[in-house]
């Protein structure tokens, strides 16, 4: 077992630190002030080809490895996590899954423009009624002579407003289940998809969350994504994998929380000392170190058994679980250790803690993680027959 | 057009400073190792250029040891198309006068229409190298140069001088050497990173320029280095403490009787 980084993983984390070093980190709160992570920076991640990490080289993207997307999420997150969301989404639950299930028309028509980061993806499975219980969603697919018809709404998709392309889950036939359920893609501007009010958030204020509506949404039958109720299966299958990609996020996120903590331990004096040299905070420093570096390796350990092609689908749900936690838990210490100064709406920790707080929710919650995880290791066991992985899974 | 950049790799600026034992050399462990800032200009230039005239063939030379590959393949995952790592254990120790021989031998056959350096490598700053490489070819040289404008054959360069700018028109091939605000170098695309991976670098030693052992590194060179001291640390400062009054007379009696100064 060998816990380095090669000379290239360690080019892609460097190269991303230094950029989001520069070009986000200074500015992620004027971008949580504005709302949104601003149209030039987006052009300028683009630029860097970060759009394009998980698109295949043929089609004009880097294809990184699993461990170096992890590394440069991990290094986005740790200057924006709004940006790290952004950036997240359209790679690995759009364009990953068009290159692993589109036909080669889809593929030749739509990567290459999501490479260059022209074209954003945005992943649409939540509806009101159906967040856990995926397959529960009610919006309706109609064959028509041309193709199909979308009805129905979704709800909580990420990059909503600036998304060129929509992958939307809906059931040909609710009776059918989870088999009835199969993916389209929608491209923005189309009639019957009217743009949604931005959702109010606690954190991740910068990214574009909203709800996408489907009113009469008139599509060929070659945009459709896979096979007729194979969507269920692309969706978990996207999920699995972009688990890992949550898992670095939230490290990245407990990593800058960490170093917002030791800057200030160090600065701050109480009783004419640094409050670093007070043992409490020192326990509460290396608490955070452990629970980020266990969080880290388990997400490393994922992104690992995916790069080899062995099962991940179970270290992706620990890590993320994991990783979720700990940055709640790390978030939390950092403003607690800040004090009052982290209370104020003005310090970065009072951001990261509320920014910290979906990780916990979305891409699957902590509960359904717990699920995956139980079920994967008893499931046979416990049943004569293996249960299925369940919706989110 | 053909250009060549020359890169050295270097500590980063801001390595904390450690000796080695034999103290002619620094203690590498904890030190990153970056392009030289002022090459990076010079490379920056040269793939601006390249952007301009997609025709435009951009080569990076370093002279270093196995590590300097790092070097290379940043400035391969930039923009540069080709990189030559010079590399043998007999150049260690080549002072300027050597190190230029060492490129002047590793251009031979090969055809140019431009030489960048940086002005100077930071660590040593002797900034030697290009000027000797220019008197070597019997080249123009601009160096410290600002703005570069290249039109067909000739290039007209800005270069900063004692409280003036200088123009120099001359004609190509030359050496010209990047100052800091000649341009502000881009960062590694991930598909550049991609690239790079791909992209050979050639590797040569001495047999392969065709030198002699004892026309580089130290028997080649006319300066060589006896010993490296850092700078004597500074003294801790000295904080006068009380009230407003009696600090003002404290701080009168420490400049009269410490410092001197009164």
């Amino acid at each position: 077992m060998d816990f380095r980084l090669t000379a290239d993983q360690k080019g892609v984390r460097d190269s991303i630190r230094e950029l989001a070093d520069k070009v986000l980190r200074p500015r992620a709160a004027a971008f949580e002030a504005a709302g949104e992570v601003p149209a030039d920076v987006r052009r300028h991640l683009a630029e860097m080809g970060l759009f394009g990490m998980l698109v295949p080289e043929r089609f004009g993207g880097s294809a990184l490895d699993p461990l170096s997307y992890c590394l440069a999420i991990e290094e986005l997150a740790r200057a924006c996590a709004a940006t790290s969301i952004t950036v997240s989404v359209s790679n690995s639950v759009v364009a990953a899954p068009i290159a692993a299930h589109g036909s080669d028309e889809q593929k030749q028509s739509l990567l290459p423009s999501m490479a260059r980061g022209e074209l954003l993806g945005a992943f649409c499975l939540t509806e009101a009624h159906a967040g856990s219980d995926a397959a529960a969603l009610r919006t309706r697919a109609t064959r028509t002579a041309e193709g199909y018809r979308l009805q129905g709404s979704k709800a909580w998709a990420t990059n909503a407003g600036w998304a060129g392309l929509f992958i939307i889950f809906a059931t040909l036939d609710p009776a059918l289940g989870s088999r009835g359920i199969t993916a389209f893609l929608v491209r923005s501007g189309n009639p019957g998809q009217p743009a949604g009010p931005p959702e109010r958030k606690m954190g991740l204020r910068a990214s574009s969350t909203a709800p996408v509506y489907l009113d009469d949404c008139e599509i060929p039958s070659s945009d459709r994504l896979g096979e007729e109720g194979r969507g269920m299966a692309i969706a978990l299958e996207t999920l699995d994998a972009a688990r890992i990609g949550v898992a670095a996020q939230c490290v990245g996120i407990a990593q800058a929380a960490f170093e917002e903590a030791t800057a200030y331990a160090r600065g701050r004096r109480a009783f004419g000392h640094p409050i670093a040299e007070f043992g409490a905070v020192k326990a509460q420093i290396a608490d955070m170190a452990t629970d980020i570096d266990a969080a880290r390796l388990l997400t490393h350990h994922a992104a690992s058994l995916r790069a080899t092609g062995a099962e991940f689908g179970c270290q992706a749900s620990m890590a993320k679980l994991w990783a979720s936690e700990a940055a709640n838990r790390v978030a939390a210490r950092a403003v607690q250790i800040h004090g009052a100064a982290g209370y104020s709406a003005d310090s970065p920790v009072e951001r990261l803690y509320r920014d910290a707080r979906v990780t916990t929710i979305y891409e699957g919650t902590s509960e359904i993680q717990r699920l995956v995880i139980a079920r994967r290791l008893l499931g046979s066991r416990v049943h004569s027959t293996p249960i299925s992985p369940g919706p989110l899974a | 057009m053909k250009i060549i950049v020359f890169i050295k790799q270097v500590p980063d600026t801001a390595t904390k400073i450690v000796l080695a034992p034999d103290g002619k050399s620094l203690d590498e462990t904890n030190v990153n190792f970056v392009i030289n800032p002022y090459d990076e200009f010079a490379l920056e230039e040269a793939l601006q250029i390249k952007d301009r005239d997609p025709l435009t063939q951009v080569t990076v030379i370093s002279l270093g040891v196995e590590r300097a590959q790092n070097a290379l393949r940043s400035a391969l995952a930039m923009g540069a198309d080709g990189a030559v790592l010079l590399k043998d254990e007999a150049l260690l120790g080549s002072d300027a006068g050597a190190t230029a021989r060492v490129l002047v031998a590793a251009l031979k056959d090969v055809s140019f229409d431009l030489l960048l350096f940086g002005k100077q490598g930071v660590g040593l700053d002797q900034g030697q190298v290009d000027i000797r490489v220019a008197e070597a070819l019997g080249l123009p040289h601009a160096g410290v140069v600002v703005k570069l404008e290249i039109d067909g054959g000739r290039a007209v360069a800005e270069r900063e001088i004692e409280g003036a700018h200088e123009i120099m028109n001359f004609a190509l091939p030359a050496v010209v050497t990047a100052q800091k605000g000649l341009n502000e170098p881009r960062y590694a695309s991930l598909k550049g990173i991609m690239a790079a991976k791909k992209k050979p670098i050639e590797i040569r030693d001495c047999a392969a320029l065709g030198l002699r052992a004892d026309q580089v590194g130290e028997s080649g060179s006319l300066t060589r280095i006896k010993k490296l001291s850092l700078p004597p640390a500074r003294k801790e400062g000295h904080k006068i403490e009380g009230d407003p009054a009696s600090q003002a007379k404290e701080l009168i009696r420490l400049l009269r009787e410490e410092a001197k100064a009164l």
